[in-house]
């Protein structure tokens, strides 16, 4: 126990004296999950919009299927992006793996899921009154949806923060493709389980903190962005 | 030329006919309203003449072109009209940017944006409250905007679903005057669906009653609440009166109506034989303690079978071998000392009578 309490003592000291190493793994995660949280948003929200604002066959079916992909294991997008990458994958020439590159790329990829589905979800809680009062008001169909896209706003940037929240957050992807590369590809979540693993509880309390405290401002802006809708 | 015109119109919702066969006609500059009861078809209608909906059978032509079916026609028709919906929504935005939208819409300056905003809202009385979240405002207000924000492109064609159904009365008072102040002010060809008739009445030119899906008349005001075609339009119009006859005489235009036995006389121009219903607004009737002296030529003696008050008015409804409903004020009734079981005298004209043909 005292063991313990002398880690978490300790670990205070590390955030608090803004501990180098600590410090850029935790810029290096929230650069990483930023990176691919951008990404994944300028593919998706506008994908998401294609889907809610046509109609074809099978639309159903598919925005199921992207619910269920919201819970995705992060090791199997971890598995998919390693065997795209490696060196005998079909994208292996670009010499990504192990890159914080391939992790922005891994991370939107497990990110999309939520973006577009919670795309949709937001576009569809806006009242039909709102494109059908445009268009009455003579707005042409992507000025309609624009509109649309407007009031959908405060759902879509929940989009954008639970997406930001689950690839901070994961491990199993980014130790698979970023290999947990000491000032090149470590982060949090990586760090937190070598470090345990080679029993620096200090440092991983440190980082667990600072993982937590993301999580908890991550929970208070959708709190806030719940209120506003 | 009409400018706004449907030939054999007809829209279906999940196999359900909603409107059929509508042919109408409106002209530029002309208000007209469509008055029926709820779930008549009206907005549905509406929405075909805007644009928003494209019809199941027939054709909607606007200044004499079919754009029924082509989509850029009918964006280019519906940005030269604006519709004001029953239950207006505002948009996520203060009260001067959803007053805007449509201007910008139309990729207007800026500087004309500005000034016609200002003066949308000026003439609804809303400038005090543009820089207010539109979604924060009253019913009344919300109105008010939506009108604002249909007036502002200058439509040449202004549809108004109900404008004031959801209004308290002050507030309903408010919004028609504003209405009625830009009929006159801009010539604004308008087209409102209301269920309130005498709303119809007051703003409207022509009116076109719609029921079940079916334009069963169109007609001026006097014509439609004076002279109604079908036992369906004089319900709906407020006849309350409605009694089975078959003309027993004819003389000149003057009729003798047979009803369960007793004699009404009325003008009418069918023909001896013909079976039909007299109709007689309750406001036309006179009820009085002792035979009326007038020049009423009916005059009939019956009991009071039931009295209802509504406000200040009494309807009295009187068994005169036939039943025979009339209005009378409160102050009147008591007055006259009419009573549940009194026996009182029921007068009234045989110019007030209207008469239509009973099938079967």
């Amino acid at each position: 126990m005292e063991e313990i309490w002398n880690g978490f003592v300790k670990a205070i000291q590390l955030i608090v004296t803004l501990d180098p190493v600590v410090m850029e793994i935790t810029g290096r995660s929230l650069a990483i999950a930023a990176a691919s949280c951008l990404l994944a948003s300028l593919v998706c929200i506008p994908l998401g919009s294609l889907i809610h604002f046509n109609r074809f066959p099978g639309k159903r079916g598919l925005v199921n299927v992207i619910q269920t992909l919201y819970s995705v294991p992060t090791v199997v997008i971890g598995l998919l992006i390693f065997l795209l990458f490696s060196r005998a994958g079909p994208l292996g020439d670009m010499g990504l793996l192990f890159t914080p590159t391939v992790m922005v790329i891994g991370q939107a990829v497990l990110i999309a899921p939520i973006l577009v589905g919670l795309t949709i979800t937001a576009l569809s809680g806006v009242d039909n009154a709102i494109p059908e009062t445009a268009s009455a008001l003579g707005a042409d169909g992507i000025q309609a949806a624009v509109l649309t896209m407007r009031e959908a706003r405060f759902g879509m940037l929940t989009a954008i923060v639970m997406g930001f929240g689950r690839a901070i957050s994961e491990v199993g992807l980014a130790l698979m493709v970023g290999g947990n590369i000491a000032g090149f590809t470590r982060v949090l979540t990586t760090a937190i389980a070598l470090e345990s693993s080679k029993g620096d509880i200090e440092l991983s309390i440190a980082l667990g903190i600072i993982l937590i405290a993301v999580a908890l401002i991550i929970n208070i802006a959708l709190n806030r962005l719940q209120q506003r809708k | 030329m009409a400018l706004l015109e449907t030939r054999n119109v007809g829209q279906t919702y999940d196999g359900k006919a909603v409107l059929q066969d509508i042919s109408l006609s409106i002209g530029s500059g002309e208000v007209f309203a469509l008055i029926g009861p709820t779930g008549a078809g009206k907005t549905t209608l509406l929405r075909l003449l805007d644009f928003l909906e494209t019809p199941s059978t027939g054709a909607i032509l606007f200044d004499g072109t079919d754009i029924t079916r082509s989509n850029k026609l009918r964006l280019g028709a519906r940005r030269r009209m604006s519709f004001v919906q029953q239950k207006p929504v505002s948009f996520s935005m203060n009260v001067f940017d959803n007053v805007a939208c449509g201007l910008r819409w139309r990729r207007q300056k800026s500087s004309a944006v500005r000034s016609k905003v200002e003066t949308a809202l000026e003439l609804v009385g809303m400038a005090d409250y543009r820089n207010r979240d539109a979604r924060t405002l009253s019913g009344g207000e919300t109105q008010r905007v939506a009108i604002a924000r249909a007036l502002v492109t200058q439509p040449e064609v202004l549809f108004l679903d109900e404008p004031t159904a959801n209004l308290d009365p002050v507030s309903a008072g408010k919004v028609e005057e504003t209405l009625a102040h830009v009929i006159q002010e801009h010539r604004t060809t308008v087209v409102m669906a209301t269920h309130d008739m005498t709303q119809g009445q007051r703003l409207a030119g022509r009116i076109g009653v719609l029921i079940g899906g079916a334009l069963q008349q169109t007609g001026s005001p006097t014509e439609i609440f004076c002279a109604p075609q079908s036992k369906e339009v004089a319900e709906f119009v407020g006849v309350e009166n409605i009694l089975s006859g078959i003309i027993a005489a004819k003389d000149d235009t003057l009729a003798t109506v047979e009803v369960n036995g007793r004699a009404i006389q009325a003008i009418s121009d069918f023909a001896t034989g013909d079976t039909v219903y007299v109709l007689i607004r309750p406001e036309d009737i006179i009820f009085t303690k002792a035979r009326d002296s007038s020049s009423a030529r009916n005059v009939f003696e019956g009991e009071i079978i039931r009295m209802n008050t509504v406000g200040p008015l009494v309807r009295i409804e009187v068994d005169c071998g036939f039943p025979l409903l009339g209005i009378v004020t409160k102050r009147a009734a008591e007055e006259l000392g009419f009573v549940f079981g009194k026996k009182i005298f029921a007068s009234f004209k045989a110019t007030a009578l209207h008469t239509i043909k009973r099938w079967g």
